[in-house]
């Protein structure tokens, strides 16, 4: 065999053995759009049906008829809400630790150690103090804590992007005649702007979907979508339309804002690596 | 009228004392250079002035007026970085505003100004790029613009050519020097090339460990040191320092090198060192002061020394000869065409007229 002839073997080698990677991997999610699709005996049909015989809508009819589907909304604002402040916040700390050394070397890595308790640990303190506050199954109560979870991460990540801001750029901003706000809005965040979005969506994605305190801390009113999945598991049976549409529901945010937001997520988990 | 006005300034960082009380002022429209060795506070001064380090002691006047507790923005300052500092995410255009903009300056100002700017440092056709889109001398110009573009009182240099290769940064050399010209503004420049502070400034002052050693015009310094650093570190290849002796009286002094050799000194300039007749003295020579001697030749102070030449480097118009002097290795600058290979025996004259006395205890030139 020429070099040529295996140089394109070696290519559709590799070409198949990547389709065949991203086909497992994606076909569970195909699986679980299928079968928010199917009808009730399509599901349970075996040998099992690839794919429906007809796009039906009816999971979804129910949900948004039964008022499930608010969930989404709940988790829509506990999420993007306690995102925006943990990011407000988070990145402020992480200028005044990364510029001005606040706290010395110990502050930072004591701030990033708090991420590292076991949720477990704390939920059953927490669950008292909220009863005590009266913030068990409220907005304000989840924000509060998933902002509180996030912080570490974000105040972490944000430091490092900032760190990586030549100092110089914003000296002569400095000099040019900004003020330190104006820097930190005009030169440091337009330099991790990258960062800014990677950091936002992972801690998106966190609050998203969170489970166990929102399953000890909500009861009716602000449930979220990942505590409503668990409600259609019956101990006679599971109801598999109404997980996988609610499911379906629950995915789609996240698909489109991280296909809108790949070019900031790509380049801001490699911003570090490619120093220099 | 002193456009900057430094008393008594200290700074440290830590346990390292960066300056060390400088005094220093600078007239309205001179270019000064600050030049010496990395570590020597240079850069430290400067951004001390600047306002980005806070001085521990001591005042700065920029102006006539104290501005040691103004933020950098009230100043009345542009500075050059080492680094370029331009903003990626900005086109050239907009760099250059960023000054003006920040001072909500009228946008047609701003337009004209930055295009003049531009059009000064011959950057006009790339005022819509990108700064990843340009070469290291273009990214320079740029960052040149952003601070002439702003009407400032004081222009700050910190090394602006440090990052680019040796040919551009002779045409910077140029280019920067012909600016001040043409803008007559006050600038002052920081590098650690010797040469570069020679070349550009109206006055060189040179640091060494946080404090000013000698300040004066380039040619003042290079001719005239006041120590032995200064002797050194103007002027490459380096001045030859040869440890010897003040010998003789008043019928005529002289240096005795350790090998014997003795080196008559012209009676204009014995005079007044004939007191001092005995003592040990670092004799100072400049390579270009050492020459190929030529037949007859009856200039006072010229003293003829015969040795062979142990090394030669040539450069093109000049060759650098290393012979003995005295036991130690010394540089002679001789024509092209003076020597034709190492090892041989040539005849040099020696112009005692420019030679430098230097008192070895306390390193300070005598004479």
């Amino acid at each position: 065999m020429n070099r040529l002839a295996k140089r394109k073997l070696t290519t559709a080698l590799r070409t198949a053995a990547a389709a065949l990677v991203t086909i497992l991997f994606l076909f569970p999610i195909y699986w679980l759009f299928m079968i928010s699709f199917k009808t009730a005996e399509e599901i349970f049909a075996f040998p099992p049906k690839w794919w429906p015989s007809r796009i039906g809508f009816e999971s979804y009819a129910v949900l948004f008829k039964d008022g499930d589907a608010t969930t989404v909304v709940n988790s829509l604002v506990i999420a993007g809400v306690s995102t925006l402040i943990a990011m407000f916040l988070g990145t402020l700390a992480a200028y005044s630790l990364a510029r001005w050394r606040t706290g010395g070397e110990h502050l930072a890595n004591w701030i990033i150690s708090q991420r590292m308790v076991p949720p477990i640990a704390v939920v059953f303190p927490i669950f008292l103090l909220y009863v005590f506050f009266g913030w068990v199954d409220t907005w304000f109560g989840l924000i509060l804590l998933y902002t509180a979870f996030n912080l570490p991460y974000v105040i972490w990540m944000m430091r490092g992007y900032i760190l990586d801001i030549p100092r110089a750029l914003e000296e002569a901003a400095l000099v040019d005649g900004l003020t330190p706000w104006q820097v930190l809005w005009q030169v440091v965040l337009p330099m991790c702007r990258a960062g800014l979005f990677a950091t936002a969506i992972f801690t998106f994605v966190f609050a998203w979907n969170e489970f166990l305190f929102a399953l000890v801390l909500t009861r009716t009113e602000v449930t979220t979508y990942t505590v409503q999945v668990t409600h259609y598991f019956g101990g006679q049976s599971n109801f598999w339309a109404k997980i996988s549409a609610m499911s379906v529901l629950g995915t789609l945010p996240i698909f489109i804002i991280v296909g809108f937001m790949q070019k900031y997520l790509v380049r801001g988990i490699s911003m570090g690596a490619v120093k220099g | 009228m002193a456009d900057l006005r430094i008393k008594g300034l200290h700074k440290s960082y830590g346990s390292v004392h960066a300056v060390r009380g400088v005094d220093l002022e600078i007239p309205a429209g001179e270019f000064t250079v600050l030049v010496g060795q990395s570590g020597c506070g240079k850069s430290t001064l400067l951004r001390t002035i600047a306002g980005l380090e806070d001085a521990d002691e001591g005042t700065i006047e920029i102006g006539g007026a104290v501005v040691n507790d103004e933020p950098p923005r009230r100043r009345d300052i542009a500075m050059v970085f080492q680094n370029y500092a331009l903003y990626p995410y900005m086109t050239v255009y907009d760099n250059i505003a960023f000054g003006l903009r920040a001072r909500k300056t009228p946008a047609a100002e701003i337009d004209t100004k930055v295009r003049q700017a531009a059009h000064m440092l011959a950057i006009d056709h790339l005022l819509e790029r990108f700064p990843r889109q340009l070469s290291g001398g273009q990214l320079q110009r740029v960052a040149i613009g952003r601070a002439v573009v702003r009407n400032a009182r004081l222009y700050l240099f910190d090394e602006p050519l440090s990052n680019l290769d040796a040919q551009l940064r002779d045409e910077m050399r140029g280019e920067i020097k012909r600016l001040h010209q043409e803008l007559g503004k006050t600038m002052i420049y920081v590098t650690h090339d010797q040469i570069e502070a020679m070349t550009m400034a109206d006055r060189i002052v040179l640091l060494r460990d946080g404090k000013i050693e000698q300040q004066g015009a380039p040619l003042e310094l290079y001719e005239r040191p006041a120590t032995r650093y200064v002797a050194g570190f103007l002027g490459s290849p380096p001045m030859n320092f040869v440890p010897a002796e003040l010998v003789g009286g008043a019928a005529g002094l002289a240096v005795r090198l350790a090998d014997g050799t003795v080196l008559p000194l012209a009676a204009a300039r014995a005079a007044q060192l004939v007191p001092q007749s005995g003592r040990a003295v670092v004799l100072g020579l400049r390579p270009e002061h050492i020459a190929r001697a030529q037949e007859p030749d009856l200039r006072a102070g010229l003293v003829h020394h015969t040795a062979p030449i142990d090394l030669l480097l040539p450069t093109g118009a000049r060759t650098y000869a290393t012979f003995s002097l005295g036991g130690t290795p010394a540089v002679a600058e001789l024509q092209a065409h003076d020597v034709s290979q190492t090892g041989q025996t040539i005849e040099l004259a020696i112009d005692m007229n420019r030679a430098v006395l230097i008192d070895p205890q306390t390193d300070r030139v005598i004479a």
